[in-house]
Formats: structure tokens, C-alpha cells, sequence
């Protein structure tokens, strides 16, 4: 079996021309589940895949965050309100995959709702990180990515509302990419915040998040945020090379909250690419402090309201001898979430509600307005902006469980993207504490081409990507 | 801004949503703390900034006013807890 454990989607490719990676990759699943618990359901596989036809991923096993909805798959998104949820269709992701030849081996742990950054939220217990398994793998897509660092398989699909690609793959030592707004169709794919939510792709390397892009990307009909726009190959955008490449430096992403060692990491990676022929540049983000208080008023305002209709009527959990009609909702909503939720769902409640509406949720769309119009002056001058993807490494399962607060400040360099509708992407680019730090690398609207150009080059010029864990299922050396 | 047990028993009965005692109190220090964190935002000038409540601020598309949907209502039975003669139900809400 350990043949099987190649470090990217080609190496599986190789393996499927006289073996079954699917088989594999589901074997390795199942032993790591007690140790990582990573997946909530996993796929019913049916026969062989030594023979791959058709399709850019034919043969590729996946993990699938358990957000994007799967015909006859149980969806859960990490709550026990979908605990018995089996959609009647398929999220445009999940069939775009499907088309592709990808088999899903399982349904990804995530953060209930995709609501948090450790994972610890989740309905169906915590995930564990493979570089410390007393440690948080990050999230909400904390599943995902423990299983690709964990060399199980090669890919898994994400959502990223507010960090949940990056910042775990910064957790795990893997690449994660969040697309810009519109980009990927998020018709199926469970709604948390409508206005920020977009699908993700955790990988080993930036080229093979490129060539699952490349199979994600594009209009779709049903989702009407989709944004229609030409085809690009962001493979081929990966060899563009870093040469001339501006990289926008911002001090405020280096604001106090992040650790030095975290700092010193990424400057030496930036360093690096400035060596490879890259400029850098100084930049100024002047509003990106406000970014945290703005996302934690628009996103749970848009969650309260996307969370409205789980009311035990329709689908989902539904409480037993209700009263009366209000009893029903109540206590179908009480039993079916949890407390992050709840939490968020009352904010949420809060700043809609008449009397606050403006001096809350309204002004937050304001200073989103301008955090954006920080960003578009930014790029004026560079093709890229560059800082840590997290203020420190992954932390221990537990450690700030009780304070919610401390968990939003930490996200205070990957939400401002998100109120921005940006592309993102995090890679690996060094360790502390035995643990690995990501550097994020953001683009302008539409400028995914740019930031594979970034991303890629830097894997070309370093191997942080490539140290695996010692954890039992990694990928050989 | 600080909020107290009426406040919680408005939102809650405005999300629909039951709290247990446990829950109650240690949801409204951590709303508390929350509506300070984000009170920072008070103290930005958005004076004739427009609200931005879509990334790229773009409209909504129309489509072709044509019927493009299957009736799905035999799959959406099947996932429905409670169903009888295609009608979801619902505790009495009629005397």
C-alpha cells in the first residue's frame, strides 16, 4: 500500500495505470479515522478504479468537505441538525468532480456550519492534526486538510468564508486556495454567509489546486452569483514564473498579534523570491484592523438569516411532542445546534434587529466598502500581497475553546479577503515548534493566474510543501 | 453595549431558537463580548461611503422566464420528517 502514497495528483495518476488508489486511499482512511477522526461519512465506493477512463482527475481520489452536497450521500455539514440528511441532488462542485472521473472516498469534519477555526465545533467530535495529534488541524475545513497532510489522499475540496481553506492548510503544512467571489458555483454547497461563502481546493501543491480549479471553475446557471468570464488554464498559468513579479509587502499584516518567529518564516520565504527574481514592494492596507469587527457582524447577519430555514419542518432535525408550531421551531433549532451556532445566530439577530440595524450591520457594509477600496489601490501597483496566512501555529485542542473572542482575533489576516471577494492562497514556508506556518499570497478580483504564478514558483524554489508528518499514513520522502 | 436576560429572550424568540440555563449564561457574556469588539467600527468615518453588500457589486442576473425545473416533490417527500398526502406537517396551529 505505502506505493500508493504519492505526494501529488500526478504520482496517484501513475499508480491507477495497474493498481486501485481508490481502494488505497479508502484503506488508509479507515486506519487513520480513530487517530485523526478527519471524515464524518465515508463514500460508498463501487468496484475497482484500476481502469480510469475519461476525465482530467479519472481515478483521483478525493475527500469532500461534508458543506457540499452529495446525491444519496449523507450531509451533515458538521451539525447534528443534518445528521440524517441525505440530499435528494448534488452541489455543481461534487458534479463537476464527478464529471472530471474523481471519486470521493468520504465526506469530510469540518466546524458545525462551517463556523470556526479549529474544528473543535463540529457535531461529530474534533479533528486532529497530523503534525501533533494533541493539536487543532485548523477549519472550518479541518478535515480536509488533515487528511491531505496526512498523505490519504492527494486533494479535498473546502469552503472559505473567512479563512476556512487557508488557515487550516497553514495548519497542516499543505496549500490551500480560496478563488475570487463567483468563481466556483456554490449552488449545493450549505450556506453560512451568502455574500462571502466560496468552495476551496486543500492540495500538497498550488499546481494540482490549479488543475482541480480548472475543473471547478466556470458559470453556472443555478447559482446566481456565478460569475460568467472566459476559460483560463490556471495550470499553465503556474509556469508563468516569479520574475517580475510585484509582490506587495503590508506592514499591517504584520501587526502585533503575529508571533516574530511566524514573521521571520515568511520574510525569509519572500526573500526567497525576491532572490528567484520577484519585486518586492511596499504596500499600505490601512483598514485591515477593521476587517475582524466587520466580518463578525456581516457574517453572522447573513448566517441568522441563511440558518432560518432549519425548522424542523422541511429537512433536518426536528424536535419530538412539540407544543405548538413556535415550540417546534424552537426546540427542533435549540436541539439541532451548537453553541458556536447559536452564538452566531443571536449576533447575527442582534445586529439586523430594528434599533441597531444601521449603527451595526449597515456600517459593517460601509467599512467593507472601504477595506476593499484598500485592497483595489494596493493592486494598482503589484500582481500579488504577501504576509503570514495565521498570527501563530496550530494550537492545542482545547486551548481556547471557552474564548470565542481569541478565536476571531486570529483570524484577523485571512477575513478581510473574503469582505473583498479576493483569491488567496496559502503555502507552506517553514516551521515553529516543530509545527508548519503558511505564507498567504492574495490576488486581486480575478487574479488567480498571478497568484498560481506566485504559488507555484515558490514551491519551485523550496520544499516546505514536501515534508510530510510522522504521522502513520504519511507519504514516503 | 451590554446585554441582559430580556434582551437574550428577544433574540432568541426573534431566531426561534430555545436556550438552555447553562447556554444563557454563557452566551450573554460572549454576545457582550462580541458587540465590543465590534463597536471599534463606530469609530470610522463612513460618511457618504454606499453600503457594498456584494463583493463585486454586481446585479442579480435574469434568466429566461421558462420552465426549467422537474417537479422533485417524491425526493423532497422522502427527506421531509413528518408527511402525509404531500403536505408537510405541523403541530395544530387552528383551534
Amino acid at each position: 500500500m505505502s506505493a500508493l502514497r504519492f505526494a501529488d495528483i500526478a504520482g496517484w495518476r501513475a499508480a491507477a495505470a495497474d493498481q486501485d488508489p481508490i481502494a488505497a486511499a479508502r484503506t488508509m482512511a479507515e486506519a487513520a479515522q480513530p487517530a485523526l477522526n478527519a471524515l464524518i461519512t465515508p463514500a460508498v465506493v463501487t468496484g475497482p478504479h484500476t481502469a480510469t477512463a475519461g476525465g482530467a482527475l479519472a481515478g483521483i481520489p478525493y475527500a469532500h468537505k461534508d458543506l457540499f452536497c452529495t446525491a444519496g450521500l449523507r450531509t451533515t455539514a458538521g451539525s447534528r441538525m443534518l445528521d440524517g440528511f441525505v440530499p435528494p441532488y448534488d452541489a455543481t462542485v461534487s458534479a463537476r468532480l464527478d464529471q472530471a472521473g474523481a471519486v470521493c472516498i468520504g465526506k469530510a469534519n469540518m466546524d458545525e456550519f462551517a463556523m470556526g477555526s479549529s474544528n473543535e465545533n463540529s457535531a461529530f467530535g474534533a479533528v486532529r492534526n497530523p503534525w501533533d495529534l494533541q493539536r487543532v488541524p485548523g477549519g472550518s475545513s479541518g478535515g480536509s486538510a488533515a487528511l491531505v497532510a496526512a498523505g490519504i489522499v492527494p486533494f479535498a475540496t473546502g469552503s472559505d468564508t473567512g479563512g476556512s481553506v487557508r488557515q487550516p492548510a497553514a495548519f497542516c503544512g499543505v496549500t490551500g486556495f480560496k478563488p475570487s467571489y463567483g468563481r466556483i458555483s456554490r449552488y449545493g454547497m450549505i450556506a453560512f454567509a451568502s455574500s462571502l461563502d466560496q468552495a476551496g481546493v486543500i492540495a500538497r501543491h498550488a499546481r494540482d489546486c490549479a488543475e482541480v480549479l480548472n475543473c471547478l471553475a466556470g458559470f453556472d446557471p443555478r447559482d446566481a452569483t456565478s460569475v460568467e468570464r472566459p476559460a483560463e488554464d490556471f495550470v499553465a498559468a503556474c509556469d508563468r514564473g516569479v520574475r517580475g513579479l510585484r509582490i506587495g509587502i503590508a506592514r499591517e499584516l504584520y501587526s502585533a498579534g503575529i508571533r516574530s518567529e511566524i514573521a521571520d518564516c515568511t520574510r525569509a520565504a519572500l526573500a526567497e523570491l525576491e532572490r528567484a527574481g520577484a519585486l518586492l514592494v511596499d504596500i499600505e492596507l490601512p483598514r485591515l484592523q477593521l476587517s475582524v469587527p466587520a466580518y463578525y457582524v456581516i457574517a453572522p447577519a447573513e448566517a441568522s438569516s441563511n440558518l432560518a430555514r432549519y425548522d424542523g419542518v422541511r429537512y433536518g432535525h426536528r424536535a419530538e411532542a412539540a407544543r405548538d408550531l413556535n415550540d417546534l421551531y424552537a426546540r427542533s433549532r435549540s436541539e439541532g445546534f451548537g453553541t458556536e451556532v447559536k452564538r452566531r445566530i443571536l449576533v447575527g439577530t442582534f445586529v439586523l434587529s430594528a434599533g441597531y440595524y444601521d449603527a451595526y450591520y449597515l456600517r459593517a457594509q460601509q467599512v467593507r466598502r472601504l477595506i476593499a477600496e484598500d485592497f483595489a489601490r494596493a493592486f494598482a501597483g503589484v500582481d500579488v500581497i504577501a504576509g503570514p496566512t495565521t498570527p501563530d501555529v496550530a494550537f492545542r485542542i482545547g486551548e481556547k475553546a471557552d474564548d470565542p473572542l481569541a478565536m476571531y482575533a486570529a483570524d484577523i489576516n485571512t477575513v478581510a479577503v473574503n469582505l473583498a471577494g479576493l483569491p488567496a492562497i496559502s503555502v507552506p514556508c517553514g516551521f515553529v515548534d516543530g509545527l508548519p506556518v503558511g505564507l498567504q499570497l492574495i490576488g486581486p478580483a480575478w487574479g488567480e493566474a498571478s497568484l498560481f504564478a506566485a504559488a507555484h514558483g515558490y514551491q519551485q524554489i523550496s520544499d516546505w510543501h514536501f515534508r510530510t508528518p510522522q504521522f502513520g499514513a504519511g507519504v514516503p520522502s | 453595549m451590554h446585554i441582559d436576560n430580556a434582551d437574550l429572550d428577544r433574540l432568541a424568540r426573534l431566531a426561534r431558537l430555545g436556550l438552555d440555563n447553562g447556554e444563557r449564561e454563557r452566551l450573554m457574556a460572549s454576545i457582550d463580548s462580541v458587540l465590543d469588539m465590534v463597536s471599534a467600527l463606530r469609530n470610522v468615518d463612513v460618511n457618504a461611503v454606499l453600503p457594498m453588500a456584494h463583493p463585486h457589486d454586481a446585479q442579480l442576473r435574469l434568466r429566461a422566464d421558462e420552465v426549467d425545473e422537474v417537479d422533485c416533490q417524491s425526493a423532497l417527500e422522502k427527506i421531509a420528517p413528518e408527511m402525509q398526502s404531500g403536505l408537510y406537517l405541523v403541530p395544530k396551529v387552528i383551534e
